[in-house]
């Protein structure tokens, strides 16, 4: 058993050292004396909280509006399912810059809609609220993906139960189904935040690059790299998104252990 | 056990470096030069059979960045003097060539919401002015312009009231051309050589005087990392030839060497 232990670890280390050194080649060139200067400048204070702002908006955006959907998809049994379920995923495949394209032709000032908003006096391009339509549009369907598998993973037999003892769907859903599948929505909503708070070419077509408006932490990396300070201003803004990325996970996670007994923990070791 | 074998052949072939490839030349080039670098690769390429041109087209900036961090780049066409000079005094590219030269122009959305008629215009509020990231050729020229433009006007705070409409700092000059076009932004500055047939049908232009006017400058070099350098030498000296010239007019840009 040990030698095959030993043989699952070399096999991973491949996708380890993959995932870990692009960050190591980060902490290496980082200017660390000079950390406290690059950061705290009007730039990287602005894009930064940009930044978790419309993530965070984003993201519960995506669980008010994703919640309904994943329930259908996950429940239902309907005529054009599988559609709705394609459609659902297309966001995720298609490349940011299309998506941004996308929304710019339908939302934008000439857009098919757009129009339609403009005479209302209500004009999107080039907004935070843009910002936060982008990141929600590459998003939501990893949210929704994962809030469909957790609602499928809750026991029909207790929903079921639920039901047979009276209680109405609504309460159903409310005591029975949200509470087991909670720690699947969570995940989801961190899946969420984490495409929204790396999003780039979707918000720069459709949003724009503005500082403080539109100019979240991946635009403003991107300028960085490109303008004075040039790589060391960028690989300082890069840690620091690493860094509050990583908190925001790690928290998360944490809190979530707290609540509810997760897959992982109930996991037998079998290795 | 054989498919992990294929897959370790595909995996080592694949990351084989490209520029080890015979006859392929990797020119990087200023996004403004799109069409005249296009235009290029099938007369380099009919001159030198078996070779293929690839090409990279991104704001001279960019393209620099890219050379300094090891991009196999063979020619660089750049939109400024400063990019290449970055890269020559870095031991990163050789002693570069003028070719070409441009001016800037003022372009509106065809459906002008504003009335814009005259650079002065540009500071009516509710315009959506959109501009080329700064640290860009293009960026660094409108900007000139912008403080040219306070100047012929009396001072004052033109170039404040204006950069106040700024709504966005695009990656390149396309991008702001693009967003021009689509009528989403109002108004945005590119350079003459922009004006492509079918851009022009789709904004409207407004000169720029001469004497707020910016001359970009564009020089070629080769650079020493180069794996192709007699190919690279070849393509500019396609570049400087009359024929290379010539093809720079075809394309609105402005010869740097007389031509008959």
């Amino acid at each position: 058993m040990r030698g095959r232990r030993f043989v699952l670890m070399l096999l991973c280390m491949p996708a380890l050292l993959f995932l870990t050194v692009p960050l190591l080649g980060l902490l290496a060139k980082a200017d660390v004396a000079r950390f406290g200067v690059y950061v705290c400048c009007e730039e990287v204070t602005s894009a930064l909280s940009l930044s978790l702002i419309t993530a965070t908006a984003s993201a519960l955006i995506s669980l008010a509006i994703g919640t309904p959907l994943a329930y259908l998809l996950a429940y239902g049994q309907f005529r054009g399912k599988r559609l709705v379920d394609t459609l659902v995923d297309l966001p995720v495949v298609l490349p940011p810059t299309v998506a941004g394209l996308a929304l710019l032709m339908a939302l934008g000032r000439e857009g098919l809609f757009g129009h339609r908003l403009e005479a209302m006096g209500i004009s999107l391009t080039f907004t935070t609220a843009a910002v936060i339509l982008a990141q929600t549009f590459v998003s939501c369907p990893l949210f929704i993906r994962q809030a469909r598998v957790g609602f499928q993973s809750v026991p029909p037999h207790l929903i079921l139960a639920s039901r047979t003892l009276g209680a109405s769907s609504s309460r159903t859903f409310w005591r029975v189904t949200l509470p087991l599948a909670w720690h699947a929505l969570v995940a989801g909503l961190i899946m969420a935040w984490s495409r929204a708070i790396g999003e780039f070419g979707a918000t720069l077509m459709f949003a724009g690059n503005m500082k403080g408006t539109t100019q979240t932490m991946p635009l403003a990396i991107y300028a960085q790299v490109t303008g004075e300070m040039q790589i060391k201003g960028a690989v300082v803004l890069a840690l620091t998104l690493v860094a509050v990325s990583f908190l925001v996970m790690v928290v998360t996670k944490m809190l979530l252990a707290h609540e509810v007994k997760t897959p992982d923990s109930q996991a037998v070791a079998l290795v | 056990m054989r498919t992990v074998v294929v897959l370790l052949v595909l995996l080592v072939a694949t990351a084989m470096p490209p520029a080890a490839q015979a006859g392929q030349l990797t020119v990087f080039a200023a996004a403004s030069l799109t069409e005249y670098v296009r235009g290029l690769e099938p007369i380099f390429e009919k001159a030198h059979p078996g070779v293929t041109v690839r090409t990279n087209l991104a704001a001279s900036s960019e393209c620099r960045l890219q050379i300094q961090q090891g991009a196999p780049a063979d020619v660089f066409l750049s939109a400024d003097s400063t990019s290449l000079a970055l890269l020559t005094s870095a031991n990163l590219a050789e002693k570069p060539q003028l070719f070409a030269k441009n001016h800037l122009v003022l372009i509106v959305a065809k459906r002008d919401r504003i009335g814009i008629k005259s650079p002065r215009d540009l500071t009516k509020r509710g315009l959506k002015l959109i501009l080329p990231q700064q640290a860009s050729p293009i960026g660094k020229y409108t900007y000139r312009v912008l403080t040219n433009l306070e100047a012929l006007y009396g001072g004052g705070d033109y170039k404040r009231r204006v950069l106040a409409n700024l709504v966005s700092e695009e990656q390149n000059v396309k991008a702001v051309v693009t967003k021009v076009v689509l009528g989403e932004a109002d108004a945005g500055f590119c350079y003459v050589s922009d004006l492509t047939p079918e851009v022009r049908a789709r904004v409207k232009v407004i000169a720029l005087s001469p004497d707020v006017n910016v001359t970009a400058t564009y020089p070629i070099a080769v650079t020493t990392a180069s794996r192709q350098k007699a190919l690279a030498r070849d393509f500019v000296k396609l570049v400087l030839s009359p024929r290379g010239q010539a093809l720079l007019a075809k394309h609105r840009l402005i010869p740097a060497r007389k031509t008959k």
